[in-house]
């Protein structure tokens, strides 16, 4: 069978859906980093799958974009992440829930 | 560059490269979110960076070279080494295996099943026969011609950006916040 | 049109007054009072010239579109005639001279620079009011003078008197302005216009456009004029709010604002039929006794001449009813004259005498005011209607049209009303002016300042003339078609064409005043009580008019007001918003278990957003 749009998409889709999975069900909070980095990777490949089916090269731009902004929010994340735990001794979500009131 | 796409012009060759570098992306991907042999973030990290390696395989047969570069430089170069930074920083010690929650798994579950039923209901209204363009080659010329053409500005405010996440990282690590 | 920017000059220069004094000078009372007064005396000579260009006889309208909404279209428009330019000379020329009077009269007092730019905030209601061409334009200058009017008799709002006063003028007038309100949207619906010559033309072209209508809506604009005129049964406010400084008496409640009522009722006069009339009429007569007979047996000076004017504007409205517009506005031109006069000389007597105000404490001030002294004497000839004064001729022209009416009731009314006049303006003035020095400050007293006597003298030479210099001739170009214009010697000598009217004027003016010369010549305290018994007593509390509406208006409102209260107490508040209320405190309770604080749930619950979106976005 000849590989199409769908494919790639079929792959940006599942690995999506592992990205999400592990945000929901994983509880160390550098994992669930690194699956939203999964989730920005599938539309990725999304967005370069589309500009190659679609003759656009902005697609392209587009993800060159995003993997810059991905660099920056990683960056900072991490530094978050760092901050907390300095205070909270902790990286589980489960003891961040301070939001609760 | 010409050489790699002699190679990738036959009409099969590329199909069974796509389907090799999908699975290996999707492999990776389940290890690191659920590694059966290990919890250790370290592993999830290194197999983070097998994924991102065989996506950029993925965007090499898209055509998009010059993402694929900038995706093994930046991802893998850049911050997966920021994550094993923070991991060793952090002194993550392999964490025992708790118990997964019930209510995890069926939320997961919950979203993923949304989402898919999402993207199945759209994949079957579109009609997808699109065929490769053979005019789209995401060079380093081409994309560069754009980025410094159409998408200036962005490219500029992009720069900023950067800037000020590297401004806000040097503050947020300091000892004190005050 | 010559000049046809000055108009607009006329009506703006005071807000500008008003606005730069409030938000720059109110620390210098020398610019403050310069700007205000400058404002007014320049409107005064715009006005001149304007008229002197384009004469009083050509009728006018410059307008722009304000509001347009559906078919209800508001013009912001000045209407330019006979009747509106009279009235902006008076406004302009009477209130430049109190403008100056103000300067001496309020000299010591610590808000001087407030009073003149609420002074000029009035001056440029007012003159919105004379310049409106249509309902709704008056109708908002209409409030803007009753905003303006509160503002000044609560000038010294530190009195709890003078607060009182104000709340009271202003929902006194808010009463009428309801009924004004009703009538003119009465008037809108059933002939779909609002401007005046609109809807002059529309009832020219049929008389019947109004139709059953027509009586209620004439008296309920009346409403208005009952309100902002104070005519009975709305006339209590008038008298309290002589708490004002006196230059605000003179000017709003003796030669201006009050008179605005009348002044509308002659620019609608086309709208009133025969039956709204008749009651306008007897209204008016009712107000003028009542007035009359109350202002005999009052002691504070100002209180006095309230009543007075009271008793004249229910002339003037008595006037309007009887259809002679012309005799009202003649009227309400030369009483502008002499009651701002009279005001303004009880004000110069009042500051003479350190602010006392009880005619009993005064006498013999003739030695030691003289100018104050002789314009009185005017002013008090003029109001009782003595010839050759300004008041004996507009008098005259109302008693005309009372006996060309053939309406014997009421010409018998003003008959008697005209001798009360006389009588208690002389109780007054020999009370003041002659006899012996009742207390200390009479001893004491002196004569004003010649920023205050100036314009008591100018206003003192239009209420001896005002009678035969024209007056007339331009309001009859107003309201009689074809009307000839009178030489000033034909004027001099009108009233002789009605002669029972002009003798019956004279005799009982005359008598009044020798009634008033052999009570109180010589007297120390009041005869009368003695003489009338419960009937004095009466008056001296005016007929009971505020313990009556006291017992029952105020009651009532009280009563409807404590069932309002227990409404919204236990009904709005107890049952309506307390079921809403506890309904928003139990689901805030329910909702607030899904915050978990779990970062994961919250991700969940974002993922079933993003879904939920995508479903719809993609359908």
């Amino acid at each position: 069978m000849h590989v199409g749009l769908e494919h790639y998409l079929t792959v940006s889709f599942l690995l999506f859906a592992l990205g999400l999975l592990g945000v929901i069900m994983r509880r160390n909070l550098i994992v669930i980093y690194m699956s939203l980095e999964l989730m920005l990777n599938a539309a990725n490949l999304a967005l370069v799958a589309f500009s190659r089916f679609n003759d656009k090269l902005d697609g392209q731009v587009l993800v060159f974009f995003i993997i810059t902004v991905a660099a920056a929010e990683v960056s900072v994340g991490l530094a978050l992440i760092v901050a907390l735990y300095r205070r909270r001794q902790s990286a589980h979500v489960e003891d961040l829930t301070s939001m609760k009131l | 560059m010409e050489a790699i796409n002699n190679l990738l012009g036959g009409s099969t060759v590329p199909d069974v490269l796509f389907y090799v570098f999908a699975a290996l992306t999707l492999l990776c991907g389940v290890l690191v979110i659920a590694n059966p042999f290990s919890r250790n973030p370290v592993t999830s990290a290194m197999f983070l960076v097998l994924t991102i390696i065989s996506m950029a395989g993925l965007f090499v047969l898209l055509h998009a070279f010059f993402l694929a570069a900038v995706q093994i430089l930046v991802y893998a170069g850049a911050v997966i080494v920021l994550f094993l930074f923070v991991i060793m920083l952090l002194d993550l010690k392999e964490e025992e295996r708790r118990k997964i929650k019930i209510f995890g798994l069926i939320a997961g579950l919950i979203s993923v099943g949304a989402i898919l039923g999402i993207f199945l209901k759209n994949l079957h209204a579109t009609n997808l026969n699109a065929q490769p363009s053979p005019s789209i080659e995401g060079d380093t010329a081409a994309l560069g011609k754009l980025l410094f053409t159409n998408y200036v500005l962005p490219f500029e405010v992009v720069s900023v950006l950067l800037l000020v996440a590297m401004i806000g990282v040097i503050l947020l690590s300091k000892k004190k916040l005050d | 049109m010559k000049h046809e920017l000055f108009p607009w000059l006329i009506l703006f220069l005071p807000i500008f007054a008003a606005a730069i004094i409030t938000l720059f000078t109110l620390r210098s009372r020398c610019v403050s009072a310069f700007l205000s007064i400058g404002a007014i005396i320049t409107g005064f000579i715009l006005s001149i010239i304007f008229i002197n260009a384009n004469g009083f006889h050509f009728a006018g309208e410059i307008s722009k579109t304000w509001l347009s909404i559906g078919n209800l279209q508001i013009d912001f428009g000045l209407k330019l005639d006979a009747l509106s330019m009279m009235m902006l000379l008076i406004v302009t020329g009477v209130g430049g001279a109190i403008h100056i009077y103000s300067v001496g009269y309020m000299h010591e007092d610590n808000g001087f620079s407030r009073f003149f730019a609420k002074l000029s905030l009035f001056t440029f209601s007012m003159l919105g009011i004379v310049l409106a061409n249509n309902f709704i334009e008056m109708f908002i200058f209409w409030e803007l003078v009753g905003v303006s009017s509160y503002l000044l008799i609560g000038f010294w709002f530190e009195k709890p008197s003078a607060g009182d006063a104000a709340k009271k003028a202003f929902i006194v007038n808010r009463l009428g302005d309801f009924g004004f309100l009703l009538g003119i949207l009465m008037v809108w619906g059933l002939l779909g216009t609002l401007s005046f010559s609109g809807l002059q033309n529309q009832l020219a072209a049929n008389p019947a456009a109004l139709g059953t209508m027509a009586m209620i809506a004439g008296l309920l604009i009346f409403c208005g004029a009952v309100g902002k005129s104070a005519q009975f049964p709305l006339h209590v406010w008038l008298p309290d709010a002589m708490e004002g400084p006196t230059p605000v008496s003179a000017l709003i409640h003796a030669a201006t604002m009050v008179a605005a009522g009348v002044y509308m009722l002659c620019r609608i006069f086309f709208l009133l039929n025969a039956d709204a009339l008749h009651v306008i009429a007897y209204i008016g007569g009712f107000t003028a006794l009542l007035a009359a007979l109350i202002a005999v047996q009052q002691n504070d000076i100002k209180r006095i001449i309230a009543y007075s004017t009271l008793s004249q504007l229910g002339y003037m409205v008595m006037a309007v009813g009887l259809s002679g517009p012309t005799a009202a506005m003649f009227h309400l031109t030369t009483h502008a004259f002499f009651k701002a006069l009279l005001f303004l000389a009880a004000g110069s007597v009042i500051i003479g005498m350190h602010h006392e105000q009880d005619i009993w404490q005064m006498g013999n001030l003739r030695k030691k005011m003289p100018s104050t002294f002789w314009t009185f004497l005017i002013g008090a000839l003029a109001l009782s209607g003595i010839p050759p004064f300004a008041g004996f001729y507009s008098k005259d022209s109302i008693l005309a049209q009372c006996l060309e009416q053939k309406n014997y009731l009421l010409f018998s009314v003003a008959v008697f009303v005209a001798g009360l006049t006389a009588f208690y303006t002389f109780r007054l003035f020999f009370v003041v002016f002659s006899g012996k020095e009742k207390s200390d400050h009479a001893s004491h007293a002196h004569e004003s300042p010649l920023v205050m006597t100036l314009p008591l003298v100018v206003l003192a030479i239009f209420a001896a003339i005002g009678g035969f210099i024209g007056i007339t001739n331009n309001y009859d170009s107003q309201f009689i078609a074809g009307h000839e214009t009178l030489s000033i010697a034909q004027q001099f000598l009108e009233p002789l064409h009605t002669p029972v009217a002009m003798f019956i004027g004279i005799g009982v003016a005359v008598a009044g005043i020798l009634v008033a010369f052999s009570l109180y010549k010589n007297a120390t305290s009041d005869p009368l009580p003695a003489k009338l018994g419960a009937l004095a007593t009466a008056m001296k509390n005016k007929f009971y008019f505020d313990e009556l509406y006291e017992a029952t208006f105020v009651r009532a409102h009280d009563f409807i007001a404590a069932v309002c209260d227990w409404i919204d107490r236990w009904f709005v508040e107890g049952f309506c918003i307390g079921l809403v209320r506890g309904g928003t405190d139990l689901t805030g309770r329910a909702l607030r278990l899904v915050q978990t604080g779990n970062l994961q749930t919250y991700a969940f619950l974002f993922v079933l957003g993003v879904a939920v979106l995508l479903y719809f976005v993609l359908k």
